[in-house]
């Protein structure tokens, strides 16, 4: 055999900087409260997420009474219901799934997927938690203060978000306003790590096509966000301004409660287009991270290489772009100018060939695999199953003239749960349930996790499917109760009842999945490195869970692409990618 | 394998229930069936690919599940394959796009003959305006609304004087005749829909939307407001009654114009020609 040195190794260029010394914290506080480590920053950033998200889990259950036994509860009036829409809808959208899948895998997976020690700037990394974790409770104390959150819809559309005929008009927009304005700071300076992480701080060998998928959507969906926030952040401050100052960013003349409001002169359309300039990347920057997440998962737990990485990649890059020039196909009956629709339909439809590709590429990775029916990988089938369901009824919507009879209907609200709720749910417990033995060194219970599982599963598909044909019956979205009508029979009553039902169980099984992440680090069967034998390179750390700086002594060295599953003639059905092909030096030995 | 048979009995269940399963849209009441066919062809084209998809995956599931020994293939990639797939998509596509787009063009495309009606929504109400004989509404603004105006008709507007005006009331509409429905709101959004008729648009304070429509059966239709304007904006209701020509005009025959409620002056009451085109 013959020793091939290093730099003669395609793919590998010489270390051309040293490595800048880490911050090492020398207390239990800066360890582990006010700490720089992107790892703990990433427990952090989930826990808090997940807080908050259990609180729109229960307010979710308190609008799936009111619509399934109407007048039954009597803490619940019209007004309650459109806060807890509001709040459940903020919450699950921005301070969880974007929360979640940034800050949290994000933070925890960006670093040791390309083979980094930390973030590239680790103090404004802690501060972007701590002013989310101020954009959270601020939006929290929206519950206690003087008439309640807002109940403007989780668009906060003006006039009405900021006039007296909704509920939480006083202090609750202002809170929820304020709220977002901190959460993009927070997110902001998080966001300028994770990019900078993955453009400078990729450890030698790791070309940008060699990252695993899941740094690939991450980084995208981050972008997005980046170039997405901004819009949602001047119209928090304008709509702000609207209502605490006076001025008519988006108030034209109007009449609040009969009497002539002293606005005049703005436009609410132009809030529209500046939501949802954010709103639609939105969708694509909770689901981008998504579509990585389960390459992997599926990848690994099929023990075959994703099937067209760079189709792929080009395929997360071209729906990133798309889906800036496809924002007001939410618009369709807003009154815009109705040629609009002839060109965002169109744009809108070509955003299904590449996401189709991605949904033909998970199967036919399946496709001659060996399949582990682990959850992480039940998860993912779950996720192809919700998405593509949820990604078809989006051929619906977008093609503006069917999108007419349907838009503010339920057959919304199905939509976009199937495809942006329950998807990407899926994806992040297959997440977890994936990476969870790293993070903690155990793993999850695993009869608990089948359980969870086939729950949240089977439990959601019938919440939300026949959810779609009471939208097809006509019956609106953001009403607490359809009341009399002469088009709705009785026995669409019978079928929300029958939803209900199902989400509280669903409901239930999170507790369920709760209690194991907290057994499971108590008496989780003790994992090693790499349980689930993958090749990236957050499996091969020397410790587990990893230490401050990840790596030990020296930086591991990429040889090859992440999904080197079952190899013909490999020893292992799997190669780590930091493992050198057969004559190189092993790392160390040269230098 | 019990999760390939769980995986295909959600497909299958999904489509039984689509089938069997009885709600279903109301039964339609304008012109607009073109749009209910084009969300029929969108049906058969995602439901294929949908049940395509999941029988696929279930295969995968049944024939390639873990067992020890067997040897995954190892192919990074297959250009043909993939190009075949992109080109297959982009047909299915283009064959639900094209006929949407081409509904759209004449669903934004009023007809010359179309008839002005205003639809006026506020908290949380609906009030109607029908030109009067001369055929043309008059102007408004929100600045004029005043419990004696409250659609803030312009009184120096000599058009407006003969408009009929419906407040929280039903609105009538004679059957077979088009309406451009001009839509307009005094404080918040609101959306004028009406589930039977398949058309909605939303109404934005200081500003003048539309959509057009025939109504193609007689029968009373509920309105519902579907863009969220407040509290009360599940109550915000109203119906719309469909009937032949000789009906719809002894109801106009009985409203009252803007001049009369205003007591300005006295306007003869509306007179329409009857059978025009």
């Amino acid at each position: 055999m013959v020793d091939i040195p290093l730099d003669q190794v395609a793919g590998i260029p010489p270390a051309e900087v040293g490595e800048v010394e880490l911050y090492h914290p020398r207390s239990w506080w800066t360890r582990y409260v006010f700490s720089q480590d992107a790892k703990v920053i990433a427990v952090q950033y989930s826990i808090t997420a997940m807080s908050i998200g259990m609180v729109a889990l229960v307010l979710s259950w308190m609008m799936r009474l009111q619509l399934g036994f109407p007048g039954t509860f009597s803490f619940i009036d019209a007004n309650q219901y459109l806060q807890f829409i509001t709040m459940h809808g903020m919450i699950m959208v921005i301070y969880l799934l974007t929360a979640l899948f940034l800050g949290g895998f994000g933070n925890y997976l960006i670093p040791l997927m390309v083979g980094a020690r930390d973030m590239v700037f680790p103090y404004v990394n802690m501060l972007s938690y701590w002013v989310y974790l101020l954009a959270v409770l601020v939006l929290a104390a929206t519950f206690l203060v003087p008439g309640g959150p807002t109940g403007a819809g989780w668009t906060l559309y003006p006039p009405q978000a900021i006039l007296s005929g909704t509920p939480g008009q006083d202090w609750g927009i202002v809170l929820m306003l304020a709220s977002l304005i901190l959460f993009i700071i927070g997110f902001t300076m998080g966001g300028l790590n994770y990019v900078v992480t993955v453009l400078q701080a990729r450890t030698r060998g790791m070309t940008l096509m060699r990252m695993p998928l899941t740094v690939w959507g991450i980084f995208t969906a981050t972008v997005m966000a980046l170039l997405a926030f901004p819009a949602l952040f001047v119209a928090s401050v304008m709509l702000l301004l609207d209502r605490l100052l006076g001025t008519s960013f988006f108030m034209p003349t109007l009449v609040e409660m009969g009497q002539l409001a002293k606005y005049g002169g703005g436009s609410p359309i132009l809030f529209q287009h500046l939501f949802w300039f954010f709103g639609h990347p939105e969708v694509y920057i909770v689901a981008l991270p998504a579509f990585g997440i389960i390459s992997d998962l599926i990848s690994t737990h099929a023990r075959k290489n994703i099937f067209g990485y760079r189709m792929m990649v080009w395929a997360i890059v071209a729906i990133g772009a798309l889906s800036f020039v496809v924002w007001a196909h939410h618009m369709y009956v807003s009154g815009m100018h109705p040629y609009f629709g002839f060109f965002f339909a169109t744009t809108t439809l070509i955003i299904a060939i590449p996401t189709a590709i991605k949904v033909y590429n998970w199967v036919l990775t399946l496709w001659r695999g060996d399949i582990h029916l682990t959850v992480p990988m039940l998860f993912a089938l779950a996720f192809i199953v919700t998405f593509v369901n949820g990604g078809l009824t989006g051929l619906f919507l977008g093609n503006v003239v069917v999108d007419v009879p349907l838009s503010d209907t339920m057959f919304v609200v199905a939509h976009f749960h199937m495809v942006m709720g329950i998807a990407p749910i899926m994806a992040v417990f297959g997440g977890i349930y994936h990476w969870y033995p790293k993070v903690t060194g155990r793993m999850l219970n695993d009869v608990l996790g089948k359980f969870h599982f086939w729950v949240t599963f089977i439990g959601a598909y019938a919440v939300f499917f026949p959810m779609h044909y009471l939208g097809l019956l006509g019956m609106p979205r953001r009403y607490h109760d359809i009341g009399e009508t002469s088009f709705v029979p009785a026995s669409a009553h019978d079928l929300n009842a029958f939803m209900s039902v199902a989400a509280l169980i669903v409901g239930f099984a999170q507790l369920v999945f709760l209690f194991n992440l907290v057994w499971s680090l108590l008496k989780g069967k003790e994992a090693g490195g790499n349980p689930w034998g993958a090749t990236s390179l957050e499996w091969q750390t020397p410790e587990t869970p990893p230490g401050h700086g990840n790596w030990g002594k020296n930086l591991p060295i990429v040889y090859r692409w992440a999904y080197d599953y079952s190899v013909p003639g490999a020893a292992r059905d799997f190669v780590p990618q930091n493992e050198p092909p057969s004559g190189v030096v092993a790392q160390g030995a040269h230098s | 394998m019990a999760v390939a048979l769980i995986l295909l009995l959600v497909a299958i269940a999904s489509v039984l229930f689509h089938v069997y399963s009885p709600w279903w849209w109301t039964p339609i009441a304008s012109n607009w069936r073109y749009i209910d066919d084009t969300i029929n062809l969108t049906f058969w084209i995602t439901g294929a690919v949908f049940c395509a998809v999941i029988a696929f995956m279930a295969y995968c599931v049944f024939r390639f599940h873990h067992k020890e020994g067997r040897q995954p293939a190892y192919n990074p990639e297959n250009k043909k394959l993939e190009w075949w797939l992109s080109v297959g998509t982009a047909i299915g596509v283009v064959a639900m796009l094209a006929p949407g787009l081409v509904v759209w063009h004449q669903f934004v495309t009023v007809p010359a003959d179309a008839t002005d009606v205003e639809v006026v929504g506020q908290q949380w109400m609906w009030s109607y305006r029908l030109p009067g004989k001369d055929g043309r509404l008059g102007t408004s603004d929100a600045r004029l609304v005043s419990s004696e105006n409250p659609l803030g008709l312009n009184p120096n507007d000599p058009n407006g004087q003969d408009d009929v005006v419906v407040q929280n009331e039903d609105l009538h509409l004679p059957v077979g005749k088009s309406v451009k429905v001009l839509l307009r709101s005094i404080d918040v959004l609101h959306d004028f829909y009406v589930p039977e008729f398949r058309a909605k648009m939303d109404m934005i304070p200081g500003s003048v939307t539309y959509y057009w429509l025939t109504p193609t059966r007689t029968g009373t239709f509920d309105v519902l407001c579907a863009e969220l304007c407040g509290a009360a904006h599940a109550q915000m209701r109203s119906r719309v009654i469909v009937e032949e020509e000789k009906e719809y005009h002894a109801w106009l025959e009985k409203q009252r114009t803007f001049a009369a409620l205003s007591g300005q002056r006295d306007v003869a009451k509306a007179a329409y020609k009857t059978g025009s085109k």
